[in-house]
């Protein structure tokens, strides 16, 4: 079996959003959507204070509330743990927005240029009508993931089959693969670090782990 | 950019409150309507109309939210066990059985299209239970509540449509308006109780839902339940008491559904277990900003 999961290691991560412009690039969201986007979350009172930097975005749970809620048949759980939305059956009613604890959703009602009037190459390229009124989130860009199995390369670890955001990443505090895979290198993170996923209790089995700590 | 803590969420406005609002109303007027009509000369035929009329206005109002209305009938078309799908479904049989009832004026249409209502008035309540990123949705509690203010909504809104065609509802349906408004607010106390507790929702949410609670109670519980008393100790008076209650009942409804959706959804807010350890420094413990 194949579980793809991202790894994103806290100690690394140093805000610098990076990942958040490659995926906006790759997929050229609409202004406003941030499939991928990195949360700056400071805690504490002063003197004794923390500011950690946490990437966030569609989780690609194991059992995923969005698709449960989708009342046709547009949000699907894909055999490798990818989560994806067929925006020809979605009708755009956002139960799914609302199902998701990760506010990872997003929906827009036009189609407009990040700047100016003018789209920019990338938004030219990549713009789809279809994306307009229905939900939209983060992918794990199945679509580079597919193109990899295609031409036999291994998403994790050839670039061109990994998801934009973890390419792009300058500290190496992405790292993307199958958790299934126990020589991959999120499971050799996941084994040699201590690690959490965000709102747990709640069931969902999110395919995001944050790692905190090296293992005892 | 969204940030850390909860916030208002902003994927459903007054249109989809519109649906819980006349999906309530409506359901819960069928069913006291098959009741009143079975026990006692009610008009079956204008009050089941009406509450078809209310139920396909809360169907039209989420029909206007949706993102790609030409496409709702995929929710026919794609099925799955979505709680949308079956209030979706649900509605098909309710419409067919409610129509039958207003042609026939006959309490043997009357009584499947009050059931079918339930069922789709219990697929509203878990439509909201499945909305897992908001807290004060998921939360079970709202579910009895939910149920209670429908059929107190089509209780209120019985009387009142009793009032206008000068007909007296009974001593028993004002019995039943105490009742629910008593569930009702039992139902509301134990929702806010829950929710305040520590871990129950996000503070905003809890700061929201007091807010309201200083307009839900008193007139949508004590006026009522006041008025309903005097109005079984003076029956002469009970028809037009009936009504200003049913007033009460019906707006103090709709305000709670509107600000459910609008004022009350926060969303779940980030959090971390644990606060990794930085160069210098060191692991602390988790943070869960905005809840209490």
């Amino acid at each position: 079996m194949t579980r793809y999961a991202m790894v994103v290691d806290l100690r690394r991560c140093v805000g610098c959003q990076t990942c958040t412009a490659a995926c906006k690039h790759t997929n050229a969201t609409a202004p406003g959507v941030q499939w991928r986007w990195v949360l700056d979350l400071e805690a504490g009172t002063f003197p004794d204070v923390s500011r950690t930097f946490v990437p966030v975005g569609c989780q690609h749970c194991d059992e995923p509330p969005c698709e449960a809620a989708c009342p046709t048949t547009a949000t699907k759980k894909r055999a490798d743990g990818l989560v994806t939305i067929d925006y020809d059956l979605c009708i755009g009613c956002a139960y799914c927005s609302v199902a998701c604890p990760y506010y990872a959703r997003y929906k827009v009602t036009t189609s407009r240029p990040a700047y100016a009037d003018e789209p920019m190459a990338h938004e030219h390229k990549r713009a789809d009508p279809g994306m307009i009124g229905v939900a939209t989130k983060c992918t794990f860009c199945s679509d580079r993931i597919d193109y990899g199995h295609a031409h036999g390369l291994t998403p994790g670890v050839d670039p061109d089959a990994t998801p934009a955001c973890a390419n792009a990443c300058i500290a190496s505090a992405l790292t993307f693969g199958d958790i299934d895979d126990p020589e991959s290198k999120p499971s050799h993170l996941l084994r040699d670090n201590q690690h959490f996923r965000m709102h747990e209790e709640l069931g969902t089995g999110p395919g995001f782990y944050y790692l905190w700590e090296k293992a005892r | 950019m969204r940030g850390v803590e909860p916030e208002l969420q902003p994927f459903w406005d007054a249109r989809a409150a519109g649906n819980f609002i006349g999906g309530g109303s409506g359901t819960g007027l069928l069913l006291w309507t098959a009741v009143a009509a079975s026990t006692q000369a009610m008009p079956l035929r204008a009050a089941t109309l009406v509450a078809l009329v209310c139920i396909a206005v809360g169907l039209t109002c989420v029909w206007l939210e949706i993102g790609r209305p030409w496409r709702a009938l995929n929710v026919f078309l794609h099925p799955r066990t979505s709680w949308m799908t079956r209030e979706a479904i649900i509605a098909l049989p309710l419409f067919a059985l409610g129509a039958l009832a207003v042609l026939t004026g006959a309490p043997a249409f009357a009584w499947p299209a009050a059931l079918v209502g339930l069922a789709f008035l219990y697929c509203q309540a878990r439509i909201l239970a499945a909305a897992r990123g908001i807290p004060a949705w998921r939360e079970p509690a709202l579910l009895p509540l939910i149920i209670a203010t429908g059929l107190a909504e089509g209780a209120g809104l019985l009387a009142i449509i009793a009032f206008v065609l000068t007909l007296a509802p009974g001593p028993a349906h004002t019995g039943v308006m105490l009742l629910l408004v008593g569930v009702r607010g039992w139902s509301w106390l134990r929702y806010q109780r829950t929710l305040a507790r520590p871990g129950g929702a996000p503070l905003k949410t809890v700061q929201a839902l007091s807010r309201e609670s200083r307009l839900w109670l008193p007139l949508g519980h004590y006026l009522p339940a006041a008025l309903l008393v005097v109005a079984l100790l003076m029956p002469t008076l009970a028809p037009a008491l009936g009504a200003v209650a049913g007033i009460a009942m019906l707006a103090a409804g709709w305000r709670f559904k509107f600000a459910l959706i609008t004022r009350i959804g926060f969303t779940q807010g980030f959090a971390l277990e644990h606060i990794p350890a930085r160069t210098p420094g060191y692991a602390r413990p988790g943070v869960k900003p905005g809840w209490n």
